[in-house]
């Protein structure tokens, strides 16, 4: 049960070969037993789980059940949990117990999911590592010496680690995609708009988009298709009809006559041997599947570094603002006036990368340097989206790499902010153009360690994204791979 | 471009977070390797463009002029620091 597809617990459910709660219950114990190795989780809740498992055996019992009525999943700590502890694994709300769900929660919550608990993340979503967390490092099931990934990888581990058969995340710059490539699971963020950001915690909001890790494609499909969905509580929430992302898997829509665009900058320097032959190979597969490619070019792509992290900081140093020791979370022990609350609040309740981001935000809109800046980085960030525009003239969906290297060890670039930066180099581009993007396993590189296939498709085309992955899915087996343990 | 120590500080300000003479010299460091990075956009001729400030450039949803929200105010401030008879307290800003 433990490494079943969400369609296999879906069928054992029904067919009563287990219950909800004796499915919670095995997760449940399988975390206490391995997340020690991991740190996956920050809140796990065994009470609230089973109360939720046995709500879901009463609804299959009265044969109410939906798709995914009765199992197991985690949230990623940034989304706010009712009567829950979310910390964003930050100092600053390790205090706070949310009074109300995301509308990403409540429609899993609606969904009879049974929520196991929270997954530790980059404090506030910064990060690409997994290292700024506020409570300790997550570790790679691959080889728990090194990084699962970030800002998601608490979530991407814990669904390698088959902790969960499901999580959520969230993906500002790449935080889904690339924790699911370093951790050999899949990973989808969709277009910006199609999950509500009502309940998730802010980051930098013209990016933020909630996505899924899971085992397979298919499996994300489907909890795609329960999350999404428009809310008037997000004024950026997209008002479309709602989709049934499955339905091009199930239609069985074979490959024939797809073509596959590879940017000609994603090819060149700056990919590893170990990724760059993982990913050729892959690329390879899909034309053996029917598929043709073409290149392409995204000739500003390199810029897409920079422009984020202007644009990003900026969003954040506004976003984060929220937080003064005033109506929620940390407030410094000793203060004298109302300013030096605030500072002293924000000085301890802040971690490192969290205050640097801040602190570059800041100074980019401030005066004297917003156009230099925050205007300039805005007209990249629109060169950039053209260039994708253009890109999809010549072809259906985009394919390359989604991270430079596999997955480096813990506190390798944990002291050097730009090291780290330039390892987003693949994923940027598609939030400053609020693209999908999916990561799926593509095989390993040196030292046994899962590398990821990138693929992003067109505003809205989820579904076609999802069969494109799962098609590779059914002739490959890089996604049934799971790491040893030592139970 | 380089900052000054005396950017740091400035920015910590605007920013409301204190920063020690230590720290303000480690981020320093760290900033400066950062703006190292993000000085390549100059070098990118963008006369002309349009800056793009969101994915999806719709204009905002209009709604109603009425009340749709319930009274929360009890659960939202028990995650509150400190209040008293339904109010934030803070240190007093007017003597």
């Amino acid at each position: 049960m433990i490494h079943a597809s969400l369609a296999e617990l879906r069928a054992a459910l029904d067919a009563r070969t287990i219950s909800s709660v004796e499915l919670a219950t095995l997760f449940l114990d399988r975390i206490d037993r391995l997340d020690g190795q991991l740190n996956a989780f920050i809140t796990v809740d065994r009470e609230g789980a089973l109360r939720d498992a046995a709500a879901a055996d009463a609804a299959i019992a009265a044969g109410t059940a939906g798709p995914l009525t009765g199992i197991p999943l985690a949230h990623k700590d940034v989304f706010c949990t009712e009567g829950m502890l979310t910390t964003c694994a930050s100092k600053m709300l390790t205090n706070f117990v949310s009074p109300y769900d995301a509308h990403v929660v409540a429609r899993l919550r609606e969904a009879g999911t049974v929520m196991l608990g929270k997954t530790n993340m980059d404090e506030f979503a910064m990060g690409s590592s997994n290292e700024n967390s506020h409570f300790g490092a997550t570790r790679n099931p691959w080889d728990v010496s090194r990084i699962p990934g970030g800002s998601s990888g608490g979530s991407a581990a814990a669904v390698a680690a088959r902790l969960t058969p499901f999580a959520t995340g969230t993906d500002t710059g790449g935080s889904v995609r690339q924790p699911a490539a370093m951790t050999g699971v899949t990973g989808i963020k969709p277009t910006y708009g199609v999950c509500s950001r009502y309940g998730m915690i802010a980051y930098a909001s013209s990016f933020d988009q909630a996505g899924v890790f899971a085992a397979s494609a298919e499996d994300c499909a489907l909890v795609l298709t329960a999350m999404a969905g428009f809310d008037e509580r997000d004024s950026t929430s997209v008002e479309r009809p709602a989709e049934d992302y499955s339905r091009e898997i199930r239609a069985d829509k074979p490959l024939t006559g797809l073509r596959i665009g590879l940017p000609k900058e994603f090819f060149g320097e700056g990919m590893a041997d170990d990724v760059r032959a993982a990913v050729e190979t892959a690329v390879e597969q899909y034309r053996a599947l029917g598929a043709t490619t073409v290149e392409v070019s995204l000739p500003n792509a390199q810029l897409s570094i920079p422009a984020y992290y202007v644009l990003a900081p900026a969003e954040a140093s506004s976003n984060l603002s929220r937080f003064d020791g005033v109506r929620y979370g940390h407030r410094a022990a000793e203060y004298g006036d109302l300013d030096d609350m605030y500072r002293k609040t924000r000085a301890e309740g802040f971690g490192a990368e969290v205050k640097r981001r801040i602190l570059v935000g800041a100074y980019v809109l401030s005066h004297g340097y917003y156009d230099a800046y925050y205007l300039k980085a805005q007209k990249l960030r629109r060169l950039i989206a053209d260039d994708f525009a253009k890109a999809f003239e010549a072809c259906d969906v985009i394919a390359g790499p989604v991270s430079p290297t596999t997955a480096w060890k813990i506190g390798e670039k944990s002291d050097d902010p730009v090291q780290m930066y330039l390892s987003d180099i693949f994923t940027l581009a598609v939030n400053l153009a609020g693209l999908p993007g999916l990561s799926l396993p593509a095989g390993f590189g040196a030292g046994d360690l899962p590398v990821g296939l990138q693929l992003i498709g067109n505003h809205f085309d989820e579904a076609r994204l999802l069969n494109v992955a799962h098609r590779y899915q059914q002739v490959t087996d890089w996604h049934q791979r799971r790491p040893a343990l030592a139970e | 471009m380089s900052l000054s120590i005396e950017d740091i500080h400035k920015i910590a300000t605007l920013a409301r977070i204190e920063l020690s003479g230590n720290d303000a010299e480690a981020t320093l460091g760290k900033l400066n390797g950062i703006f190292g990075l993000i000085e390549q956009m100059q070098a990118v001729n963008t006369d002309g463009v349009e800056p793009m400030s969101h994915p999806q450039e719709c204009a905002q949803r209009l709604r109603e002029d009425r009340v749709t929200e319930s009274d929360r105010r009890d659960a939202f401030q028990r995650v509150a620091p400190q209040t008293e008879a339904g109010l934030y307290l803070v240190p007093k800003v007017i003597e």
